[in-house]
C-alpha cells in the first residue's frame, strides 16, 4: 500500500468510513435492543438470578395468556390461510377482470391500522351499532357485541392477514414457470387435475413462507386483541405486556422483558420452522417472469367475480361504512339521520382536543422522518449489499430484519430497557419522548425500505455506476448523481411503505408513548378505551383516508417500479 | 496518451483461472483488439485495466503509473482512462449533454469550458443538434456516438472498448467501425478494443491479441496473424484454418520449405529457423487448397457438401486416405463436382505452425 497516492487514499477512507457507519449504524438499530433484552431475559436488573423467570412462569396469567396467543395465532392463521390462499389461485390464475381493482381492495386491510379494523368492525356490530340502527337490525340493549370474543379476534386476525398470504402465494405463483402448466394441460390434465398435481405442489415454499409470516404477524398483533380482548378480558401475550407495564410502570421491567422474550421465541420457532422449509428470503418481491396464460372460467366467470367483490364489500365496505357512520353522531347510541348527521367529531379531533392535535403533528413527522431516514440509510447500505457483496452486511441484513420479524411488542420492551436510564456521556434520557419511538420506528421498519431497495439495484445495469466511476466520480458522488436518481421509484415506494406503516401503528408506540408525545393509534386506542367510540372513529375515518390517498398516489409512478414493490399493485 | 503495459497479471475466480500470466504492451497511440470466443478471458482483462477487479498477481502500468498489482489497486475513478460499453450505459436521468459534461464536471470543469468542451465532442461525433435530447429516445448508433462523446471528451490516455458494436446491427457497423478508426486517428489515442469478431478486429486494429482460456495466445498484427499464426488453435481460428500434421522434409529456402502433407509434397511458408522433422503442424487456408491440374497428381478426395455463397462454391470434403479430416475450399462456378462425387486437390500454400507451441498445445 505504501505506493498508492493520496487520492487513492482518499477514495478508501472514503468508502471504508461509510461502510463501517452503516455496520455500526445497522447494529446499533437492530442488533444493541434485541441484545439487551436477551441479556434483561438472563440478568433481571444487572445480576445473573432467575427469581424474575421463576415469578413469571409461576403465575397462571403467562400460561393463560400463552394459550390464548396460540391460540388466536393458529386459528386466525388457519383463516388468513383460505382466504388468503383461495384468493391468489383465483385472481393470479384465472380469466377474472379488473385484477387490478380488486387486488387494490382485497390488500387495502393490510395497510390499514389493525385498531382501526377492530374499531370499524366493532362498529358493525353490537346493540349501539349505528349502522345496525339505520336498518333496524341492531340486537337488543344489553346484548353483548359478538366480536368482544376470542373467536372475534380470530375471525379479525384472519381478515387482516389474509393480504400476507395472498402476496407470498401470488409472487410464487408469479415466478411459476407457465411451461409447467401447459405441459400438464398438453397431457391431456384437465385445469382442476394441473391445479392440484402441478400448482399446488410447487407453491409448497410461497404458501409456508406466507405462513409463517402471518403466523407471526397474529401472534404480534396489539391492536386487535386490545380492542376486542381487553374489554372481554380475553388477554394475550402482548396484551399482558402492555397490562402489565401501563398498571405497574418500569418496575415490572424484568418481567416484562421476560413475558417479550416468550414472544420472541414463540416467533423464532415460526421464522426457524419457514427457514428449514425453505431457502429462499424475500417473497414479496421476486421475479418478473411472465405468468401463465389464465385459466378460462368460461360461464363461471361472472359468479366468481360477484363472489370476489362481494367478499371485497362485505370485509372491507361495511365495517368502515360502520366506522363513517358512528364517526357522523354526535354521541355513541344516538341514531343517525339527517338531523343528527355532524361532523362535529371530526372537528373535535382535528381542531380541538389537544393531544389528539399534538398526535396527528407527532404521528405525521415520525413517519416521515422514520421514512427519510431509512431511505438514506438504504440506498448506500443496499449499495454495499447488493454489488459489493459484502459479507459483513450481508449478516446485517438478515440482522436488520430482525427487528420487524420479531413483534412490536419485543422491540417496544428492548427500547425501554435500552433508553429507560439516561445515556451514557451525553446524560440525557429519550424515554418519554418521542425520540423513543422514532429510534423504534427506524429499527422496525429499516428493513421495509430495504427490500424495495434491494431489488431496485437487482434491476439496474452496474455499468451505470461503472461508467460514473470511469469518468472519476468518487462513490459518495456516484450515490448522490448517478445511484440516487436511478433508485429513486423504489426508495419512494420504499418510503411510502415505511410511512404508511409507522403512520397506522399502535404496537411500538402504545408501550412508549408519553404525554406530549402521542401517536394517532394511541390516541384512536384512549379514545375507544375512555368509551369515546365516535372520536374515535371520526379520528380512526381520517386515518384510512389519509392511507387510501397515499396509496392511490403511488399508482401514478408504478410503472416504474420493478414489480412486487408495490404490494397493493397487481 | 500512454502506453499500456501488462505483466503476467493473473486472476482467480475460485478454482478458475480466468486470466493466466497475460503479459500485453501497447504502445503508446495504438489500436490493440483484444479477440477471443465468449469466456476467453478477454472481459476479465478489460475490467482488471479499468480497475473494476483486484488482480491476484502481475501487475499493470499505465504510462508510468503502476495501477494494479497483487499490493496495489488504483480505484477506477482514479485511472483517467475511458471506457466504451457495451450497453453504452447512457443514464437515462440525464441529457445527452448532461452525459457528455458529466467526467468534466467531476474534474472541476466550468462553463464556458465544459460547454464548449461538451459541444465539441457532440460535434465530433455528429450529435451536435441532440444535447438536449434523453438517451433513452436515440438510436442504437446514436446512443453509441454519444458514449464515445462522453468517453473522449476528457481526453483519456488510454480507452477501452467493450465490444461497442455488438448491440448494433450490420449496416451500422459498418459505417461506426470508420468512425473508430477516424476517432484513432484524429485522436492518437491508445485504444484497447474488446471484441469476438474478427473481421472487426481485423479491419480495425493495428495489432490483435488472440485469447483463449486464459492466456494470450499471440499478439500480432492482422495480416501477421493471419498468414503465420503461432499455434494450432490461433490457426484454426482465425480465417476458418485447417490444421493438418505433417512432415517437414527441408530447411528453409528464401522462407519456405517441402513438406509432406496427405501423402503428397508442397512447398508452404516457414519460419527462418524451422528445421526439417516428424510431428509438424502446418496450417492451410481455403484459398491455398485447389483442384489439381487434370494430368497432375494431388490429395484425392469424396466431395461431402457444396454450399453456394455467390459467385462460388464452399466445398468440403475428405481425403479418401484420410477420412477422419475435413478439408474445405472455394472452387468457381460451375461446380466441377457434385457431393459424392471424387475430386484431386493440390495444395498451393500454407504455414508451417512453429514446432514449440505444437509440443505446448499437445500437453
Amino acid at each position: 500500500m505504501s505506493f498508492a497516492d493520496a487520492s487513492t487514499t482518499r477514495t478508501r477512507i472514503e468508502e471504508t468510513g461509510l461502510l463501517w457507519s452503516l455496520v455500526i449504524l445497522v447494529a446499533l438499530l437492530s442488533l444493541l435492543p434485541i441484545g439487551r433484552l436477551v441479556v434483561e431475559g438472563l440478568a433481571p436488573g444487572g445480576q445473573l438470578s432467575t427469581s424474575s423467570l421463576a415469578k413469571v412462569f409461576a403465575s397462571p396469567a403467562t400460561w393463560t395468556a400463552t394459550v390464548n396467543s396460540l391460540v388466536t395465532a393458529i386459528a386466525g392463521t388457519l383463516l388468513a390461510v383460505l382466504i388468503g390462499g383461495v384468493v391468489a389461485l383465483v385472481t393470479s390464475l384465472t380469466d377474472i377482470r379488473a385484477r387490478n381493482a380488486f387486488t387494490f381492495c382485497f390488500v387495502l386491510p393490510l395497510m390499514i391500522a389493525p385498531q382501526v379494523t377492530a374499531l370499524a368492525w366493532l362498529q358493525l356490530f353490537g346493540p349501539s351499532s349505528t349502522l345496525l340502527k339505520l336498518i333496524g337490525m341492531a340486537p337488543g340493549l344489553g346484548s353483548r357485541n359478538p366480536l368482544y370474543s376470542r373467536e372475534g379476534i380470530i375471525l379479525l386476525l384472519g381478515l387482516q392477514y389474509a393480504p400476507l398470504v395472498f402476496l407470498t402465494l401470488r409472487a410464487g405463483l408469479r415466478a411459476l414457470p407457465k411451461e409447467l402448466i401447459e405441459a400438464g394441460l398438453a397431457a391431456g390434465a384437465s385445469p382442476l387435475t394441473v391445479l392440484r398435481t402441478v400448482v399446488l405442489p410447487l407453491m409448497t415454499p410461497p404458501l409456508v413462507a406466507g405462513i409463517a409470516l402471518c403466523f407471526v404477524s397474529c401472534l404480534g398483533n396489539f391492536g386487535i386483541p386490545a380492542f376486542l380482548g381487553i374489554p372481554g378480558n380475553f388477554v394475550v401475550l402482548p396484551t399482558l405486556v402492555y397490562q402489565r407495564l401501563a398498571g405497574l410502570g418500569p418496575g415490572v421491567l424484568s418481567e416484562v422483558a421476560i413475558l417479550s422474550l416468550l414472544i420472541g421465541v414463540i416467533a423464532m420457532a415460526g421464522i426457524l420452522l419457514q427457514d428449514f422449509m425453505l431457502r429462499r428470503r424475500d417473497f414479496r418481491i421476486t421475479t418478473t417472469s411472465s405468468a401463465a396464460r389464465p385459466f378460462e372460467l368460461g360461464r363461471w366467470r361472472k359468479p366468481v367475480e360477484i363472489a370476489l367483490w362481494t367478499f371485497a364489500v362485505l370485509v372491507l365496505a361495511l365495517p368502515f361504512l360502520g366506522l363513517l357512520t358512528t364517526s357522523l353522531i354526535p354521541a355513541f347510541g344516538v341514531p343517525l339521520n339527517a338531523r343528527t348527521a355532524t361532523f362535529g367529531n371530526y372537528a373535535y379531533v382535528l381542531f380541538e382536543h389537544a393531544a389528539s392535535k399534538r398526535a396527528f403533528l407527532n404521528s405525521f413527522l415520525m413517519s416521515a422522518t422514520a421514512a427519510i431516514v431509512i431511505v438514506l440509510i438504504c440506498i448506500p447500505l443496499a449499495y454495499f449489499i447488493v454489488w459489493k457483496k459484502s459479507r459483513l452486511l450481508r449478516l446485517l441484513n438478515v440482522a436488520a430484519e430482525l427487528p420487524y420479524a420479531m413483534p412490536g411488542v419485543v422491540l417496544a420492551i428492548a427500547a425501554i430497557l435500552l433508553f429507560l436510564k439516561p445515556l451514557p456521556l451525553l446524560g440525557w434520557s429519550l424515554y418519554n419522548t418521542v425520540w423513543i419511538i422514532l429510534f423504534a420506528y427506524l429499527a422496525r421498519f429499516l428493513v421495509l425500505g430495504l427490500r424495495p431497495i434491494v431489488s431496485g439495484y437487482l434491476q439496474l445495469d452496474r455499468t451505470l455506476e461503472e461508467a460514473a466511476q470511469i469518468a472519476g466520480a468518487g462513490l459518495p458522488r456516484r450515490l448522490v448523481t448517478i445511484i440516487f436518481p436511478l433508485v429513486a421509484p423504489a426508495a419512494v415506494a420504499g418510503a411510502l411503505l415505511i410511512f404508511l406503516t409507522a403512520f397506522n401503528e399502535l404496537t411500538v408506540s402504545a408501550l412508549l408513548w408519553s404525554s406530549g408525545a402521542e401517536t394517532l393509534g394511541v390516541v384512536v386506542f384512549s379514545f375507544e378505551q375512555g368509551g369515546d367510540s365516535t372520536y374515535a372513529s371520526a379520528l380512526a375515518a381520517v386515518t384510512v383516508l389519509v392511507t387510501v390517498g397515499l396509496m392511490l398516489s403511488t399508482l401514478t409512478f408504478a410503472h416504474k417500479l420493478p414489480q412486487g414493490v408495490l404490494p397493493w399493485r397487481d | 496518451m500512454a502506453r499500456l503495459t501488462i505483466d503476467r497479471a493473473q486472476k482467480r475466480f475460485g478454482t478458475y483461472t480466468a486470466l493466466d500470466e497475460v503479459s500485453l504492451a501497447v504502445e503508446d497511440g495504438e489500436f490493440v483488439a483484444v479477440l477471443g470466443a465468449s469466456g476467453c478471458g478477454k472481459t476479465t482483462l478489460l475490467r482488471q485495466i479499468a480497475g473494476f477487479d483486484k488482480l491476484d498477481g502481475g501487475s499493470i502500468t499505465i504510462g508510468d503509473r503502476l495501477v494494479s498489482s497483487d499490493t496495489q489497486h488504483v480505484p477506477p475513478e482514479h485511472r483517467k482512462i475511458g471506457i466504451v460499453f457495451q450497453s453504452y450505459a447512457l443514464w437515462p436521468h440525464m441529457s445527452v449533454a448532461e452525459n457528455v459534461a458529466y467526467g468534466l464536471t467531476v474534474a472541476g470543469v466550468r462553463d464556458p469550458e465544459r460547454a464548449r468542451r461538451v459541444a465539441a465532442a457532440l460535434d465530433l461525433v455528429g450529435l451536435s443538434g441532440f444535447a438536449d435530447r434523453r438517451p433513452g429516445l436515440l438510436s442504437g448508433g446514436q446512443r453509441q456516438r454519444v458514449a464515445l462523446a462522453r468517453c473522449l471528451v476528457t481526453e483519456p490516455s488510454l480507452v477501452l472498448l467493450d465490444e461497442p458494436l455488438a448491440n448494433l446491427d450490420v449496416h451500422l457497423r459498418a459505417s461506426m467501425e470508420e468512425e473508430f478508426s477516424r476517432f484513432h486517428e484524429r485522436t492518437g489515442t491508445t485504444m484497447v478494443y474488446i471484441t469476438h469478431d474478427q473481421a472487426e478486429a481485423m479491419a480495425l486494429a493495428d495489432r490483435i491479441a488472440v485469447m483463449d482460456r486464459g492466456r494470450l495466445l499471440q499478439l500480432a498484427t492482422p495480416s501477421m496473424l493471419y498468414r503465420e499464426p503461432a499455434n494450432a488453435t490461433v490457426a484454426g481460428f482465425i480465417g476458418d484454418g485447417m490444421v493438418l500434421p505433417a512432415t517437414v522434409l527441408s530447411g528453409p529456402d528464401a522462407g519456405r520449405c517441402k513438406v509432406r502433407v496427405l501423402g503428397v509434397e508442397a512447398v508452404v511458408r516457414c519460419r527462418p529457423d524451422q528445421t526439417a522433422g516428424d510431428n509438424a503442424k502446418i496450417c492451410l487456408r481455403a484459398r491455398d487448397i485447389g483442384i489439381a491440374a487434370a494430368n497432375g497428381t494431388g490429395i484425392a478426395a469424396h466431395v461431402e457438401r457444396l454450399s453456394y455463397q455467390g459467385g462460388f462454391f464452399r466445398m468440403e470434403a475428405r481425403p479418401v486416405a484420410n477420412p477422419n479430416m475435413l478439408l474445405h475450399l472455394d472452387v468457381p462456378e460451375p461446380t466441377p463436382a457434385e457431393p459424392g462425387g471424387t475430386i484431386t486437390l493440390a495444395i498451393s500454400d500454407g504455414w508451417v505452425i512453429p514446432a514449440e507451441t505444437v509440443a505446448d498445445l499437445a500437453a
